[in-house]
């Protein structure tokens, strides 16, 4: 009897949830909203339909896991622009650093929080790619 | 020594992992039985080696930060801010009020999340399996309003030297609010479901009773020893950020067994309730950041200990600094590794089922024993 005593109750609280709304959230059809400052796939911002990196490698520099890989070069008026951009994004342990060093703000984690892929090329996202995310 | 298995003998030698769920992460522990009974236990380590220590020899300051948190992933801003403390007091880095305070808000809701997530695994150990559901309901809660600060759930990378990284805003604080509010009358349920179940108190009651001079002999700390009845916190004992202002109490049980250790932890959750809500009402405005960092942080030369009290237990961030900006040496001393060492001594003589439970009252996070 002293066992079933606390079987029950533990039963009864049970059944009390069995009525209450689930907590849960029913993914993918239901997403769930990830925070403002969440950081997630990476971006590179554009301005006037013109990426806003001047290729100064901060952030290259700040990396931790060493994934980002930035080589400048200048259009004929004189402008640095990134020539090549890469991120590795299979290999970053999105700390926001990046976004931190930046300082053009052109580099931003997203809220994006899925994202796959088949290969692994395709994870390393370059330039272009940065920018449509 | 590490036994092998002998088939002249009367005795089995077994392995417990490294991929056995109750070792929660991947510990190896080899078992000599006799029967149902343990003869010894030997913790195997060393599977979740990931060179933390090397990489802060070869990293700066900022690029290790990143490490921390991936050591103990349960509570991740501890191990946070211990760094960031250790390396302030190498530059002698004064960091505003406003910033410490916010330090010790997320830390303290961080043990909370930590104790929640052992308090469910624990007792999913002891085949209870519906009380995780409940506590990651709140532990949710609790990543909700540090995901919203931060911007993730466990890799926080929150803290920085000087400072912290973002303000907290109206949202957080008032979620904060509500979340004490609500966690308070939570644990009347987890005292009503779980605590008084007679089922649970067999499986605790008396099982793996450490002594006060076992918990000295092996340098155990947090709630292990706080269970043992010895009263040592280092926001007590060696009050670091703004600890010393703050009104609450060590929760100790003299009894020793797995009981007391959970009973230090459920009460601790309230008293780390009552530091955040303090911390809240007292917020002091201001940056949140030092003006001038130097953006190469020149460490030492010269060497400091700093430690912090993690949800596990002591935290100790060892930095020897040699004049440039990586570190000559950082030695962290986890909590979780202590608290392991004294499996061995403890484990004799004990059922192979109490054994589970003694694992799980440990509280023992892999990565951080393994670095």
């Amino acid at each position: 009897m002293a066992v079933i005593t606390p079987l029950l109750k533990g039963l009864a609280f049970t059944l009390k949830r069995f009525f209450s709304k689930p907590i849960t959230y029913q993914y993918p059809e239901q997403k769930r909203e990830p925070s403002e400052r969440w950081r997630g796939l990476h971006r590179l911002k554009t301005e006037n339909g013109q990426l806003k990196c001047v290729a100064c490698g901060l952030c290259e520099a700040v990396c931790p896991a060493k994934v980002i890989t930035v080589e400048a070069k200048e259009t004929p008026d004189g402008r640095r622009f990134p020539n090549r951009f890469v991120v590795e994004v299979t290999r970053c342990i999105f700390c926001g650093y990046c976004q931190e060093a930046c300082p053009k703000d052109a580099i931003e984690l997203t809220r994006n929080y899925e994202f796959c892929g088949y290969t692994r090329e395709e994870f390393h996202m370059t330039r272009d790619v940065l920018a449509r995310n | 020594m590490i036994p092998r298995p002998d088939p002249t003998l009367e005795t089995l030698v077994l392995n417990m992992g490294p991929q056995h769920p109750s070792t929660h992460g991947v510990l190896r522990v080899v078992l000599k039985l006799d029967g149902e009974y343990v003869l010894e236990a030997h913790p195997v380590i060393g599977y979740g080696h990931r060179m933390h220590e090397k990489m802060g020899e070869v990293r700066n300051v900022s690029g290790f930060y990143a490490n921390v948190g991936r050591m103990d992933y349960a509570g991740a801003l501890s191990f946070g801010h211990g760094h960031v403390l250790a390396v302030e007091r190498m530059l002698g880095i004064e960091v505003p009020p406003r910033a410490e305070y916010i330090r010790v808000i997320t830390t303290e809701l961080n043990r909370i999340a930590s104790h929640l997530l052992w308090f469910g695994a624990f007792l999913l150990d002891l085949g209870a399996f519906t009380p995780i559901l409940y506590s990651f309901d709140d532990r949710e809660y609790i990543l909700d309003l540090l995901e919203h600060v931060t911007g993730a759930r466990l890799t926080f990378s929150y803290f920085r030297v000087g400072g912290v990284n973002r303000d907290l805003d109206e949202r957080f604080i008032q979620g904060t609010r509500v979340f004490i509010r609500r966690m308070r009358s939570r644990f009347e349920v987890y005292h009503k479901l779980v605590t008084g179940n007679v089922i649970f108190r067999k499986r605790v009651e008396g099982v793996g009773v450490i002594s006060p001079d076992m918990i000295r002999k092996y340098g155990a700390t947090g709630p292990v020893a706080r269970g043992s009845g010895i009263p040592y916190d280092i926001r007590r004992v060696e009050p670091y950020s703004v600890y010393s202002e703050f009104d609450f109490d060590i929760p100790t049980f003299p009894e020793g067994d797995c009981f007391a250790r959970y009973r230090v932890r459920l009460a601790e959750m309230e008293q780390s309730l009552r530091i955040v809500e303090q911390a809240l009402d007292r917020l002091p405005d201001g940056p949140v950041m030092v003006e001038k960092v130097p953006k190469k942080l020149k460490l030492g030369p010269g060497e400091v200990y700093q430690a912090v009290e993690a949800a596990r237990g002591e935290l100790g961030y060892y930095l020897v600094g040699d004049g440039t900006d990586v570190p000559y040496r950082l030695k962290i001393r986890p909590p979780s590794y202590s608290n392991l060492s004294l499996l061995n001594e403890l484990a004799e003589g004990v059922l192979l089922a109490d054994l589970v439970a003694i694992m799980g009252s440990l509280d023992l996070v892999i990565p951080e024993i393994d670095r």
